[in-house]
């Protein structure tokens, strides 16, 4: 079994998110960046794979030089190799038109990507890459079990989950649960000091041209302050729920 | 002359995809219609929305939907996102809609990105607002997890729009909608559903009006009895703050924040839980926050509207004492 794990390189879950060029660009200065969190939910189920059914596991992402500490910290995890299409990521139709390529070239049986990544949201790098190989596609995967060339796939929807079943080639939609916060793992130093020796390679990026673009950003407006009711008059927050905000 | 009036509607026309459970429309699929309703008043066209095995399509003409494309096939009776998806592109083409509307529930974001390849259209998801200009085409959704929004110009032919839920509103907008049975071809499914595990008497989050939350505040499972009474009395669903499904004390269903469940709720209650940015950033949406906790340095009063500093254990009781005598009244 071929994997291929998609990873984003998205700013720290803690940051505070800033904007530079007259609010068109994020500010990148300060920022701690990491594996997009439901990217490496599915690569560390990959590592399951990989010990219990033997597969292979490469990752992959898009983005310049300055994404590699991502990708290195991926194969410290323990993946075996590391692509990375030399282009700006622009918007997510044209990832997802580098990724499909490499799908293609690679002969990957399952790739696994996180249902969005934390910065643009777009949430939509996943099914593409899946339209554009004509694969199968499970979306919101929160369990993946494998059986030669099937899959049965717990999916979260509104209220509950089901359970599906699909074959490869597939791609999935990751986030919390395709493994547990716990089972995600540290690097340690004997993987990053074999992380340095692992393939990264290079490869150059096919046309495509955005369907999207980013004009500008701004931040929420500031929050007026809390109105704060004393625990001995919780009649007043009734009062006030019920006839400024109208929301009870 | 008539014809080519009929011909420059059928040519504008905006496409809703309007989503039902069990025959009956849901809240969102209100809201986007209403949505369609003023993108197409921008545009100066007409809305057609396509609803697969909705019983009474008569009920968009309330929200500006002109016509129906109405779907009923047994196949589709559990949601595929490949066959949805196909579905509604054949409608769009069959249209010749420019612009497509979704909404943002879990099925529509899974068959979001399908869609957006079979047209070929620009996608832009979690969209707050009708579009600023539609020449050259430009929404504002949120990114950065709420914490930013962003500007984006759809730049293709055919533009799909993901509206964010309880952000533009339900509106009344009196049109009688025409019905037209459509019958489009059923693509392989790919992805076949064998069995399905929803809690059908509990709210769920991504309907709730009012969403109840409890952090680690309350320290242990065996507490969490008042979050469930006071979301009771309120008709709210129970949520819980990344620790707590953490620990294991509640369903990981349950986990609102960045890399939990999103919140779009009229009123969220956040009891016992600090605030800490990953958890406001996936419940920021709400639009009206109230928080309980013993520490009034808790950064979770910086971004509530409400804010009582005391006990929960004390506090909450007699809280939901109170909003019963209040209910009762009502």
């Amino acid at each position: 079994m071929k994997i291929l794990v998609c990873i984003s390189h998205v700013p720290d879950t803690t940051s505070k998110i800033n904007f530079t060029d007259g609010d068109s660009k994020f500010d990148a200065n300060g920022v701690q960046f990491v594996i997009n969190p439901n990217d490496e939910f599915g690569l560390t189920r990959a590592m399951w794979f990989k010990e219990k059914q033997g597969a292979s596991v490469d990752v992959v992402t898009v983005g310049g030089a300055e994404v590699e500490p991502t990708l290195r910290k991926a194969l410290a995890i323990g993946a075996d190799a590391a692509i990375r299409v030399n282009t700006v990521a622009t918007d997510g139709f044209t990832v997802a038109k580098q990724l499909a390529k490499v799908v293609r070239e690679g002969g990957y049986d399952l790739v696994i990507a996180g249902r969005e990544s934390l910065d643009y949201n777009g949430g939509m790098v996943p099914g593409m890459v899946a339209a554009l190989t004509e694969s199968n596609f499970v979306n919101n995967c929160i369990g993946l079990e494998v059986d030669g060339t099937n899959a049965t796939v717990s999916r979260e929807i509104d209220g509950g989950k089901e359970i599906v079943s699909t074959s490869f080639p597939l791609v999935i939609g990751g986030q919390k649960g395709i493994v547990e916060e716990s089972d995600l793992r540290i690097p340690n130093m004997r993987g990053i000091m074999m992380a340095r020796k692992k393939p990264l390679t290079i490869v150059d990026p096919v046309d495509a041209s955005p369907e999207t673009t980013s004009m500008s950003f701004e931040k929420p407006e500031a929050k007026g302050t809390v109105t704060l009711v004393s625990p001995d008059n919780l009649d007043e927050l009734i009062n006030l729920l019920h006839n400024e905000a109208k929301v009870i | 002359m008539v014809l080519e009036i009929l011909n420059i509607n059928k040519i504008m026309s905006v496409l809703v995809y309007t989503e039902s459970e069990q025959g009956k429309f849901k809240k969102v699929a209100l809201e986007v219609a209403s949505y369609a309703k003023a993108v197409a008043n921008q545009l100066g066209t007409t809305v057609t929305a396509v609803s697969i095995n909705a019983s009474n399509t008569s009920e968009l003409g309330n929200y500006g939907v002109d016509k129906v494309l109405h779907v009923t096939n047994s196949q589709l009776e559990n949601f595929n996102a490949n066959a949805y998806a196909n579905v509604i592109k054949q409608a769009a083409e069959k249209e010749d809609a420019k612009v497509v509307i979704i909404s943002s529930s879990i099925n529509s974001k899974y068959l979001a990105p399908l869609l957006a390849v079979g047209l070929d259209a620009g996608y832009a998801s979690n969209v707050v607002a009708v579009p600023t200009n539609t020449s050259p085409f430009t929404v504002k959704r949120t990114a950065f997890t709420n914490k930013a929004f962003e500007m984006c110009q759809i730049n293709t032919d055919v533009k799909l729009i993901g509206v964010s839920k309880n952000t533009y509103g339900v509106f009344e907008n009196p049109a009688s909608a025409t019905s037209e049975e459509f019958s489009p071809s059923i693509p392989d499914f790919g992805v076949t559903v064998e069995s399905v595990d929803t809690a059908t008497d509990k709210v769920t989050i991504a309907d709730a009006e009012i969403v109840v939350s409890g952090g680690r505040g309350l320290k242990g499972p065996e507490n969490w009895g008042m979050i469930e009474e006071l979301a009771e009395v309120l008709g709210a669903a129970t949520a819980c703050s990344k620790p707590v499904s953490d620990l294991g004390w509640r369903p990981h269903s349950e986990h609102v924040g960045q890399t939990g469940k999103p919140v779009a709720s009229n009123l969220y209650i956040a009891i016992g839980i600090s605030g800490a940015i990953q958890h406001l950033a996936g419940i920021n949406a709400s639009k009206v926050k109230v928080v309980f906790n013993t520490d009034p340095e808790a950064p979770f009063f910086k971004a509530a509207d409400y804010g009582v500093i005391g006990d929960a254990f004390e506090v909450v009781p007699k809280f939901i004492e109170k909003l019963k005598a209040f209910k009762a009244q009502q």
